[in-house]
C-alpha cells in the first residue's frame, strides 16, 4: 500500500445509482502523485461513470472523493472537512478538495482536474488555436478585467493573450499539430482530435488529467505516439494522470497502478503485473460467472 | 361549490379542444423532433374550413338537420385540413429534415405567418361569427339561485372528443402505421432499413395531426360561435404547454396536459382574473418547462455526458 | 429517372402529369378559402359568395409555375450540378474586399443620396421608413445575434427586452423629464438586468425548449404591458413621448429650435436625419462591441458553448454566467433600440411588441447566417426593405384593379418568403465562420464544421 503522503485522489465507498441501477457500487481506491493510474473493466463496468463524478459532472449517490493539491495539508483534515461541510480547506502551499461537493466546472477552475472525453468532445467549428484558448478560459477573462478592460483595449490583456497563445503553441509543438493551428479542429483526422485534446486539456493546467479511452480507434504508431506522450506528461509535468483503457498493451506498458471494475464493482487493484495474473480479473474479461472462477483459475492453472 | 362544478364542465369541453390539438404537438415532435409552429395556424384554417362547410351545407345546400350537417362539416375540415397540413410538410419541412436544426423551426413560423395572413387576406381580417348551431342545456341543479348547466354543444364536444380520441388510440397502437410511427420515433435510419416507408409515415403522422385540429377547430367553431384569422396563435401556445405538460412526445399526456390547461385557465378566470387568464396558461408552461422539464408522462432524460 | 441520360433529358410528358397532379392539389387546397368567401351581408348575417374566376387563376397559376419548373429550372439545376465546382472568380475576390468599406460609406452618405434623388419632400420618407426602419433591425439583429448566433442559445422572446428599453424610455421621460441621453443607457441597463433575471431560471433548458420559455416570458411581458393600465395605460399606449434633442436643442420651429440656432428653414428633415444617424451610430455600436467581444474570452466562450456545452463545462468554464451574459447582452442591445423606438415614434404600445416582431428579427439572424454580421445586415435590409417597398407599389392597382391593396400582401409575402430562403440557404446567406485568433494563415471554417447550439 503507498504511504499516505503519496496519495493525491482518494475515492472512498463510491456509489452511483441511476434509479434502480447501481453503475458503481461501493468502490474504493486511491491514486499517487506523478502515476498513471490505469481503471480498467470490460464494457459497461461503470468506469465512464467513475470519471463523470470525479470530474463533478455526476453527484455520486453516496461516498467521498477528496484531491489533494501538495503535501501541506495532512489528509487528516479529511474528516474535518468533511464534516464541516465545507468543500475544501486552502493553504498558500496546498489544499484539500471534496471534489463531489463541486460543480463540475469548479473540479477543473479549484481543483484542477483536467479530462477528455470517450467520444471525443472538440469545438469542431472553431480552429486547433481557438479550442486550446478556450481552455484557458478562466486565466484569461480574469486578464480581461471580466472583459471590461478587454472591450476597452487595455495593454495588459493584450499580453495575456500573447502568452496564452505562447502557452498553446507550445503544446501544439508537443502533440505535433503546429501547422494545422489554424484549421477548424472538424477537419482534423481522428488521432489528431485526441491529440488535441488532450492538449487542451492539459492547457487548463492540471494537476490530475483523466483520460477516457484515450487510444481508442488509434492505430499502432499513434497509440505509441499516445504512449511517450502520456510519459511525458508524468515525467516532465509531473502530473498524475488516471486513465480508462480497454487497449491492453497500453495499459501494461505505462500504468503504474491498475484498479479493474466488474460490474461497479472493483474486483482488483494493484501493480500492472499482478493484475495480469489475477484469474477474476480473467475471468471479467472473458465473461464467466462468478461460481465459475474456481474452474478457470484451474484450467490456466492457478 | 356551485361555480367550481361548473367551472370544471366548462374547463373541461375547452381542455378536450386543447387536447386534440396537442396530440398534433406531441406526435410530431416525437417523430421529427420539431415544434412545429404553424400548428395552431392549421388549427384556425381548420376552423375556417369548416365555417364555410357549414354555410354550404346549410345555406346552399340547405340540409337542416343540424346532427347531419354537423357530422359532414367535421369531415370536410378533416378531409381538406389534412391536405393542407400534408402540403405544409411536403413543401416547408421535408427538404428540411436532416439539415440545420434552426431551419424547420424558422419555416414552421414562416409558414405560420403566411397561414394566418392567407386567411385574413382571402377571407377578410373581420370576426366571423354564425348563429348558434346547437342550442340547448341540462340543468344539472340550482344553487343559490345560480344553475350548474351542462350544454348539448358541451356534451357533443365531449362525445366527439372520446369516440375520435378511441379511434386515434387504435390506430396508434394497433395497427402497422402506428408500429411505423413508433420504429420512427426510435430511429429512423434503422426503421427505414428494415422496411419501414420513413417519408410516408411521417406525411401520414402530419394528416393525422391535421385531422385531430381539424376535429378541434370543428368543436371551437360550434362552442364559441365566431372565429378570427388571429385565433391560431393563442390556442397554438395553450395546446403546446399541454402537450409540454403532459409530456411532449406521450399521447395520453397530451390529452391529460390539455385538460389541465383548461382547468387552469377556467378556474383562473373565475377566482381570479379574466385578464391575466393567459398569464396564468403561460406561466404553467415556463413553470413546467424549468421544474418538471419531462412533463407528466414523460421519460426523464439523464445528461449523456 | 430511369433513363440512360437521367441527368440532362427532360420529360415533357412526365412535367405535363405532375403539373396536372399539382393543379390538383392547389385546386383542392385552395377550393375551401379561396373559391368560397364569407361575408357579412346587409342583415348582418354571414353569407358565402363564390369566387370561381380567382380559384380557377390561381390553380392555373400554380399548374404552370410547376410546368416551368419541371422543364425549365429542373434541368438547369441538374446540368450545373453536373458541372465541377469552380472557384470564386477573381472580380468576386475583389468585390468581397471592397464590399465593407463601400457598405459603409452608402449607409453614412444615404440620406444625402435620398436628397439629392428624391427631393426635399419626399425624403422624410425614404430616410425614416426605409433608412431608419432597416437599421432598428440592422440593430436588433446583430444584438440577437450575440445569443442566437455566437452562444447558440434560441430566444424567441427577445422582444420583451426591446419592449421594456421602450417603456423605460417613455415612462421615466415622460415622469420625472430626464433626458434621451441619460435614459438611452439606463434603459440598456433596465434591459440586461430584465434578460439576467428571466434567463437565471430558464438557461439550463436546452433545445427548443429554452425558445419556448422565451416565448412564454415575451408573451406575459406583453400581456402585463396590456393590463397593467395605471402603469403603461394598456392598449392605448403611451402618447407624448419626449423626443430627442440635439444636444439639448430641440427639433422644432420655436426660435431655440434646431433650425433657428443653425439659421435654417424649419423642416422636419433635420430631426430625421438626426435620428438616422443616430440609429446608425448605435448599430455600428452593436456591431463593434460584437467584434470585439468574439475577440475576447467572453466571446470565445460564447462561441465554444454553441459547439460543445459539456466540453465547456469540462475546461472550467461556468456555464450558466457565460449564458447570463451572453443574454445580458442581446437584451442591453435590444433596451438601447426600444429607447430609440420610443423616441423616434413619440407613442408606444403593446401593439408593437407581439410575438411576430420575435419571430421576424430570429429569422433575419437565421436567414442572415447565424454569427455573420454582414448576413444579418442583408437579410434585415432584404426582409424589412423588401416589405417596406410592398408599401410602395402602387402601380400594381394599374394592374390588378383600384381596389388591389398591396400592403395587405406584406406579411403573406413576408412569411412564403422565410420559408423559400429557409429551403434555398438552410443555413443561411452567410454560414462560413471566420476564426477570432490567427496563427499564421487565417481561413475561412466551412458551414457544415460550425454548430448550432443546443439552446
Amino acid at each position: 500500500m503507498a504511504a499516505a503522503d503519496d496519495i493525491i485522489l482518494r475515492v472512498e465507498h463510491l456509489t452511483m445509482r441511476f434509479g434502480w441501477l447501481v453503475a458503481v457500487d461501493d468502490l474504493s481506491f486511491t491514486a499517487r502523485q506523478g502515476d498513471i493510474t490505469a481503471l480498467i473493466g470490460p464494457n459497461g463496468a461503470g468506469k465512464t461513470t467513475v470519471f463523470n463524478c470525479i470530474t463533478g459532472f455526476y453527484r455520486p449517490s453516496e461516498g467521498r472523493i477528496a484531491l489533494r493539491h501538495g503535501d501541506a495539508i495532512a489528509w487528516e483534515w479529511l474528516e474535518p472537512l468533511t464534516n464541516g461541510g465545507e468543500r475544501s480547506v486552502k493553504r498558500p502551499a496546498g489544499a484539500l478538495y471534496l471534489l463531489e461537493r463541486m460543480p463540475e466546472y469548479l473540479v477543473t477552475q479549484q481543483a484542477r482536474v483536467a479530462r477528455t472525453f470517450q467520444n471525443i468532445r472538440l469545438f469542431p467549428g472553431m480552429t486547433v488555436l481557438e479550442n486550446l484558448l478556450v481552455a484557458q478560459h478562466n486565466r484569461l477573462m480574469l486578464a480581461s478585467g471580466y472583459t471590461l478592460f478587454g472591450v476597452l483595449g487595455f495593454p495588459s490583456y493584450a499580453a495575456a493573450e500573447r502568452a496564452a497563445i505562447e502557452r498553446a503553441k507550445a503544446w501544439l509543438d508537443r502533440v505535433d499539430l503546429t501547422a494545422r493551428a489554424d484549421d477548424a479542429a472538424g477537419d482534423l483526422p481522428y488521432g489528431a482530435q485526441r491529440r488535441l485534446e488532450i492538449a487542451r486539456a492539459m492547457c487548463t493546467e492540471p494537476v490530475l488529467l483523466c483520460l477516457d479511452e484515450p487510444a481508442a480507434g488509434l492505430n499502432p504508431r499513434e497509440s505509441a505516439e499516445l504512449n511517450e506522450l502520456l510519459l511525458a506528461i508524468r515525467d516532465q509535468q509531473r502530473i498524475s494522470i488516471l486513465l480508462i483503457e480497454h487497449d491492453m498493451s497500453v495499459v501494461m506498458e505505462i500504468s503504474d497502478h491498475v484498479v479493474v471494475l466488474d460490474y461497479g464493482v472493483k474486483i482488483a487493484d494493484g501493480a500492472p503485473a499482478a493484475i495480469r495474473d489475477n484469474p477474476k480479473v480473467i475471468a471479467a474479461y472473458l465473461g464467466v460467472p462468478d461460481k465459475d472462477v474456481a474452474n478457470v483459475e484451474a484450467e490456466v492453472g492457478l | 361549490m356551485e361555480v367550481f362544478l361548473q367551472q370544471l364542465i366548462n374547463g373541461i369541453t375547452l381542455g378536450s379542444i386543447y387536447g386534440l390539438i396537442a396530440i398534433g404537438y406531441t406526435m410530431v415532435f416525437g417523430i421529427i423532433g420539431m415544434v412545429n409552429f404553424a400548428h395552431g395556424d392549421v388549427f384556425m384554417v381548420s376552423a375556417f374550413i369548416a365555417l364555410v362547410a357549414f354555410l354550404l351545407l346549410t345555406s346552399f345546400l340547405g340540409i337542416s338537420s343540424i346532427a347531419l350537417a354537423l357530422f359532414l362539416v367535421l369531415i370536410v375540415a378533416m378531409l381538406f385540413t389534412s391536405l393542407v397540413n400534408w402540403t405544409i410538410e411536403r413543401l416547408a419541412y421535408r427538404p428540411l429534415r436532416g439539415s440545420f436544426r434552426l431551419a424547420p423551426l424558422i419555416s414552421a413560423i414562416g409558414m405560420s405567418i403566411f397561414l394566418s395572413n392567407f386567411v385574413q387576406v382571402t377571407q377578410g381580417p373581420r370576426n366571423k361569427s354564425i348563429p348558434p348551431m346547437v342550442q340547448g342545456e341540462f340543468v344539472l341543479f340550482t344553487k343559490n339561485d345560480y344553475p350548474v348547466t351542462l350544454s348539448f354543444k358541451q356534451l357533443i364536444i365531449w362525445f366527439v372528443t372520446a369516440v375520435l380520441l378511441a379511434c386515434f388510440w387504435y390506430l396508434v397502437s394497433k395497427t402497422r402505421l402506428g408500429r411505423a410511427q413508433r420504429a420512427c420515433e426510435q430511429d429512423q435510419k434503422m426503421a427505414a432499413l428494415v422496411g419501414v416507408d420513413v417519408d410516408r409515415t411521417i406525411s401520414m403522422t402530419f394528416v393525422i395531426a391535421a385531422a385531430l385540429a381539424a376535429v378541434a377547430g370543428t368543436m371551437y367553431l360550434m362552442y364559441y360561435g365566431v372565429v378570427s384569422f388571429a385565433d391560431g396563435f393563442v390556442p397554438g401556445v395553450k395546446a403546446f404547454t399541454a402537450a409540454v405538460l403532459g409530456g411532449i412526445g406521450s399521447l395520453p399526456g397530451a390529452v391529460v396536459g390539455g385538460i389541465l390547461i383548461g382547468l387552469i385557465e377556467t378556474m383562473w378566470s373565475a377566482y381570479f382574473s379574466i385578464d391575466y387568464k393567459d398569464v396564468a396558461a403561460f406561466s404553467v408552461l415556463a413553470i413546467t418547462l424549468i421544474f418538471l422539464p419531462q412533463g407528466l408522462f414523460g421519460r426523464p432524460d439523464v445528461e449523456k455526458v | 429517372m430511369g433513363g440512360d441520360a437521367p441527368g440532362l433529358r427532360v420529360d415533357t410528358v412526365r412535367a405535363l402529369r405532375d403539373a396536372g397532379i399539382t393543379a390538383l392539389l392547389a385546386f383542392g387546397l385552395f377550393l375551401p378559402l379561396v373559391g368560397f368567401q364569407t361575408v357579412t351581408d346587409v342583415r348582418n348575417d354571414l353569407i358565402l359568395v363564390t369566387r370561381w374566376p380567382l380559384l380557377l387563376a390561381v390553380v392555373a397559376v400554380v399548374g404552370i409555375g410547376r410546368l416551368a419548373y419541371s422543364l425549365a429550372v429542373e434541368p438547369w439545376l441538374r446540368q450545373r450540378a453536373l458541372l465541377p465546382a469552380t472557384p470564386a472568380p477573381a472580380w468576386r475576390v475583389q468585390a468581397g474586399k471592397w464590399f465593407l468599406p463601400f457598405a459603409i460609406g452608402f449607409v453614412v452618405a444615404y440620406p444625402a443620396i435620398v436628397l439629392a434623388t428624391a427631393g426635399f419632400g419626399r425624403a422624410v420618407k425614404w430616410i425614416d421608413n426605409f433608412g431608419i426602419q432597416v437599421l432598428i433591425y440592422v440593430m436588433l439583429g446583430w444584438g440577437l445575434n450575440i445569443v442566437v448566433g455566437l452562444a447558440g442559445l434560441l430566444d424567441l422572446g427577445y422582444v420583451a427586452f426591446y419592449a421594456v428599453g421602450a417603456y423605460s424610455y417613455a415612462l421615466l421621460a415622460k415622469t420625472f423629464g430626464f433626458s434621451f441621453w441619460i435614459l438611452l443607457p439606463l434603459a440598456g441597463v433596465l434591459a440586461s438586468f430584465w434578460g439576467i433575471l428571466l434567463g437565471f431560471p430558464v438557461l439550463r433548458l436546452r433545445g427548443d425548449y429554452l425558445a419556448i420559455v422565451t416565448l412564454a416570458f415575451g408573451e406575459i411581458i406583453r400581456i402585463v404591458l396590456i393590463n397593467w393600465v395605471d402603469l403603461t395605460n394598456g392598449y392605448a399606449g403611451i402618447t407624448g413621448i419626449p423626443r430627442p434633442t440635439f444636444f439639448g436643442i430641440p427639433f422644432n420651429a420655436e426660435d431655440d429650435g434646431f433650425a433657428a440656432v443653425f439659421g435654417l428653414e424649419f423642416s422636419p428633415i433635420y430631426r430625421t436625419i438626426f435620428l438616422y444617424y443616430l440609429i446608425l451610430a448605435l448599430a455600428l455600436l452593436t456591431a463593434f462591441v460584437t467584434v470585439r467581444l468574439r475577440r475576447l474570452p467572453v466571446g470565445r466562450a460564447w462561441e465554444a458553448l454553441r459547439e460543445d456545452e459539456i466540453a465547456c463545462r469540462s475546461l472550467g468554464i461556468n456555464t450558466t454566467n457565460t449564458k447570463l451574459t451572453a443574454f445580458a447582452m442581446g437584451a442591453m442591445f435590444a433596451g438601447f433600440a426600444g429607447s430609440f423606438f420610443a423616441a423616434r415614434q413619440g407613442f408606444i404600445s403593446p401593439d408593437s411588441f407581439t410575438f411576430l416582431e420575435s419571430a421576424t428579427i430570429l429569422s433575419i439572424v437565421v436567414l442572415g447566417g447565424m454569427g455573420s454580421q454582414i448576413g444579418v445586415a442583408i437579410a434585415a435590409i432584404a426582409m424589412i426593405g423588401g416589405t417596406e417597398i410592398m408599401r410602395e407599389l402602387d402601380f400594381l392597382k394599374l394592374i390588378f384593379g383600384s381596389t388591389f391593396d398591396p400592403t395587405q400582401y406584406r406579411m403573406l409575402l413576408f412569411g412564403f418568403a422565410m420559408v423559400l430562403i429557409m429551403i434555398w440557404r438552410p443555413r443561411g446567406l452567410i454560414s462560413t465562420r471566420e476564426p477570432s485568433v490567427v496563427l499564421k494563415e487565417r481561413k475561412i471554417i466551412g458551414a457544415d464544421l460550425v454548430k448550432e447550439g443546443h439552446g
